[in-house]
């Protein structure tokens, strides 16, 4: 039986980078999953585009909770998705779903952050959308300031349905 | 090494051609609120839904039912979060697990997405466990939402219907059952 989840690429930094992507992605899949687990050198957002479509036309919803309370917002045409909350230089959790992204219909995507740092930290859950009906091809991830540091990792793995 | 579905996990693992197995998808006819998986085997360890849903038109939730059961056998709770406040509810001897999103289940234009987990499907002396992370955003309104949920049945789920009541999902609606494997 032919493998549904395969590894399509995998970046691991042994130095900084400004930014990671996933270029040249086939269209053979159905949903795309992407693992993050960046470190950075200094707090900040992580920036979710397609494309390197800078232009606002993504947009999200999400929800969170932080230890204390929960609380929900969303961002209206907006210029990429991103998380609530700024990342840190202690590892977090990012998992991406991107949903019929080689289809021709607008694209949704559910991402989840997590991350504890023993007395603080917060989870992050958000439904995103890019208006766009062309195909994901690349996948960019950038950060608002700061770089990701050695010992980043992102694996972007493809699931194939029947 | 069987593949959890959601979290990290090793990517030579991932790779395995029989850990994460596609059993069946379902497309929206564009004139049917049901979408029916039978016959599904005992094989696999939990199974997982990944849906992309349009609606004929907007409203009406997705319900979740296991094995033709439409008694009061099911609960669930729910924390969602509408773009302006986070909300916890729970539910208790109802006849369904709602698994869309509680905004207005669907738009007829951007797709809501969601993930089933259903854990230990295949077990005979354990109660069925459900979750579901599912939302849609429409630039301007939208939810997000975690839910759980329980059937109250120890019977293997060898069926699973989604349904939606007044409704149809359109032919851009694809439901994706996942087998995942245990060692």
């Amino acid at each position: 039986m032919p493998a549904t989840y395969e590894p399509i690429a995998t970046t691991t930094l042994s130095g900084t980078a400004s930014a990671i992507s996933f270029s040249s992605i086939s269209n053979t899949y159905t949903d795309l999953r992407l693992i993050l687990v960046p470190v950075m050198t200094a707090a900040a957002n992580l920036y979710l585009r397609f494309n390197s479509d800078t232009g606002t036309n993504y947009s999200y919803t999400y929800v969170y909770g932080d230890g204390a309370a929960a609380g929900s917002g969303r961002l209206t045409s907006f210029s990429r998705i991103q998380p609530y909350v700024g990342l840190s230089t202690t590892p977090t959790l990012v998992e991406i779903d991107i949903f019929s992204y080689a289809g021709s219909t607008n694209k949704s995507v559910l991402m989840r952050q997590s991350r504890d740092l023993n007395g603080s930290g917060s989870t992050n859950s958000l439904v995103g959308l890019w208006r766009n009906t062309t195909a994901i091809t690349t996948v960019n991830l950038d950060l608002s300031t700061s770089t990701f540091a050695s010992g980043t990792t992102a694996t972007l793995y493809g699931i194939k349905s029947a | 090494m069987p593949l959890p579905p959601l979290g990290i996990f090793d990517g030579v693992a991932a790779g395995s051609a029989t850990s994460f197995e596609s059993i069946a998808t379902a497309t929206g006819t564009g004139s049917s609120g049901t979408i029916t998986f039978s016959s599904i085997p005992s094989t696999y360890q939990h199974l997982q839904i990944r849906y992309t849903n349009r609606m004929g038109a907007a409203g009406d939730n997705i319900i979740m039912r296991f094995n033709s059961d439409s008694g009061a056998n099911y609960t669930r709770h729910v924390l969602y979060g509408t773009g302006a406040a986070a909300t916890a509810s729970g539910s208790t001897g109802v006849t369904s697990i709602g698994v869309g999103s509680f905004f207005n289940g669907s738009d007829t234009t951007q797709p809501q997405v969601g993930i089933i987990d259903i854990h230990d499907y295949a077990s005979t002396s354990k109660n069925k466990t459900v979750r579901v992370f599912t939302g849609i955003d429409m630039n301007g309104s939208g939810d997000v939402d975690l839910i759980s949920g329980l059937w109250i049945s120890t019977s293997a789920v060898s069926s699973i219907v989604l349904s939606v009541v007044g409704n149809t999902f359109s032919t851009n609606s694809t439901f994706a059952l996942y087998g995942i494997k245990g060692a």
